[in-house]
């Protein structure tokens, strides 16, 4: 069964790409749509005609292709491989999420084994929670005055949260028979919260960084655009200023893959580190 | 004041407070003495507060009025001499079966014993229970009647006072529960163990016990009746099929629970 739904899948996709293939090869010939106007600000590649409609899928595979032939090339400053953006745009998630993991792990251990605490600092994170990542950014760019600085600050606060607070939920919620087994055999508090509540909650922890981790991944491509010189989200940005559709695509695809692979890393990580039953 | 046993409660209520006021008095003014090396079962109805009675005696609550000695000494929280098996085995996911059960033996002998001292009695814990091949299983990997083994081995290689069963196979099917029990019979004659078990199974009362006390419905649950089961030992399950003292406990027991002690059916 699995086999034939992967069967399915490539179909569905070849289906799509047919179907994108008709939409775009049909409108090939016609005139550009953009507005002239348009045209004369956003520079000459975009009054070039068939370039400016949605290209077909030929000319974003050919696109993908030079992209990913010059992935690493970085002769020129000014036009970094497709690779170094991605690499800048992880190397930012890591950092502002690495510094989450430190702070949100032990935080949310606390909380989860000192209820008044937890009560206490509730409603700074119910109203600090909801706030989008980006209405963060003014601020962390006048605080920090730097770019990379900012965006790694709003990886960080955005991926705290989940983090906190499923780590708060794994550690407040050990099976209760778990919990009389460390009583009745006379636990220590270190070796009670080492080797009953720490494993407890491993799966709950693992859940919080996963979702966290997509949480910042999406994040990271609306940070870079607007503040930031590197980047896949500055990449994008900046195509879509020389209104290099092709590449744009290229990128959105990009982004799904390397978001699909942070996610498949951290639940393999997931799956080891958990307790099986 | 009465003769004192080698675990004695001492007129115990038990109330749990109930949401939005009032409370529940799960069990009232209950008195009775375990004797060292006797083998005592709490029967009754689900819900009738066994085992309430017997987390009390584990320490893991503290009665609301009365009080539980054991050798003398009030019992004021839980501790390894009163070692539990539960009837969700209980066992820790993470850990093999050998952890499991050195956890317990670290914790009780870890200040009088070397560390291959404690491996070994680990081990042989795990042994008695016909366990000794599967040391470093998970416990995911092995049976719910090799889980509760493990439970058992790992209450009492810490060699309780007291050892407390909370109705440890209940979980279990029929075959699988009778050589556990049969196990269990074994390995009480061998570590001469007091043992203070929770059942609703008659016939499994019966096969270990020496004293049975049935316990009325809750609320304000009592001891009803008491039983001295006389048979002699070692018990024989397919023996005791035949044996005629073992028909009339086994009248007086189901008297007890489905006439006297009847659970009005909605």
């Amino acid at each position: 069964m699995p086999r034939r739904s992967w069967l399915a899948s490539l179909l569905l996709l070849a289906a799509f790409v047919a179907v994108w293939h008709l939409l775009t090869s049909s409108g090939s010939g016609a005139p550009s749509a953009i507005d002239p106007e348009y045209a004369r600000l956003a520079g000459q590649s975009a009054g070039a005609g068939p370039t400016a409609a949605i290209p077909s899928p030929g000319a974003v595979a050919q696109r993908a292709y030079e992209l990913l032939a010059n992935a690493f090339d970085r002769s020129n400053p000014n036009n970094l491989g497709i690779a170094w953006h991605l690499m800048y745009s992880m190397g930012r998630v890591l950092l502002g999420y690495v510094l989450a993991v430190i702070v949100a792990v032990p935080m949310g251990f606390a909380l989860g084994l000192v209820p008044p605490l937890y009560q206490i600092l509730n409603p700074f994170i119910q109203v600090l929670r909801p706030i989008s990542p980006l209405a963060w950014m003014p601020l962390a760019l006048y605080t920090f005055r730097d770019s990379s600085v900012s965006t790694i600050f709003i990886i960080f606060i955005c991926a705290l949260w989940p983090m906190l607070i499923s780590t708060a939920a794994g550690a407040g919620s050990v099976r209760h028979e778990w919990l009389n087994v460390s009583r009745v055999f006379g636990l220590g508090t270190f070796e009670h919260v080492t080797r009953i509540v720490l494993p407890a909650s491993v799966p709950m922890i693992m859940t919080g960084m996963r979702v966290s981790i997509g949480i910042a991944w999406f994040v990271i491509v609306a940070a870079e655009m607007v503040g930031a010189q590197s980047g896949i989200g500055y990449f994008i940005w900046n195509e879509w200023n020389n209104l290099q559709i092709a590449s744009m695509i290229v990128a959105i695809v990009l982004i799904g893959l390397v978001g699909l692979g942070l996610d498949i890393g951290l639940s393999w990580i997931g799956q080891r580190l958990s307790f099986r039953e | 004041m009465t003769r004192m046993g080698f675990l004695s409660v001492r007129g115990v209520s038990m109330a749990f407070p109930i949401k939005g006021g009032g409370s529940f008095l799960a069990i009232e003014d209950i008195s009775f003495d375990v004797e060292r090396n006797e083998f005592v079962c709490l029967i009754g109805h689900s819900g009738c507060g066994k085992s309430t009675l017997l987390n009390l005696i584990a320490g893991l609550m503290l009665p609301t009025s009365g009080d539980i000695e054991c050798q003398a000494a009030r019992i004021r929280g839980p501790g390894p001499d009163r070692a539990m098996v539960f009837q969700s085995h209980a066992l820790l996911p993470w850990m093999t079966c050998f952890e499991n059960v050195h956890l317990g033996v670290k914790q009780v002998f870890g200040r009088k014993l070397t560390r291959a001292e404690l491996h070994d009695k680990t081990k042989q814990a795990l042994q008695l229970v016909h366990l000794g091949h599967a040391l470093h299983h998970y416990p995911c990997e092995i049976s719910g009647g090799m889980k509760q083994r493990v439970g058992i081995a790992r209450a009492f290689a810490t060699e309780p006072r007291v050892l407390l069963l909370d109705e440890p196979f209940g979980a279990l099917d029929a075959l699988t529960r009778a050589a556990l029990q049969d196990e269990l019979v074994r390995i009480v004659d061998t570590i001469r163990s007091t043992v203070v078990m929770v059942t609703h199974d008659i016939d499994e009362a019966i096969l270990l016990s020496d004293r049975i006390l049935m316990m009325t419905n809750g609320p304000k649950a009592r001891i009803g009746e008491v039983v001295q089961i006389a048979l002699p030992r070692p018990r024989d399950r397919i023996e005791l099929a035949e044996n005629p003292e073992y028909a009339v406990y086994r009248k007086r027991l189901l008297e007890f629970l489905y006439r006297k002690q009847r659970i009005e059916q909605p």
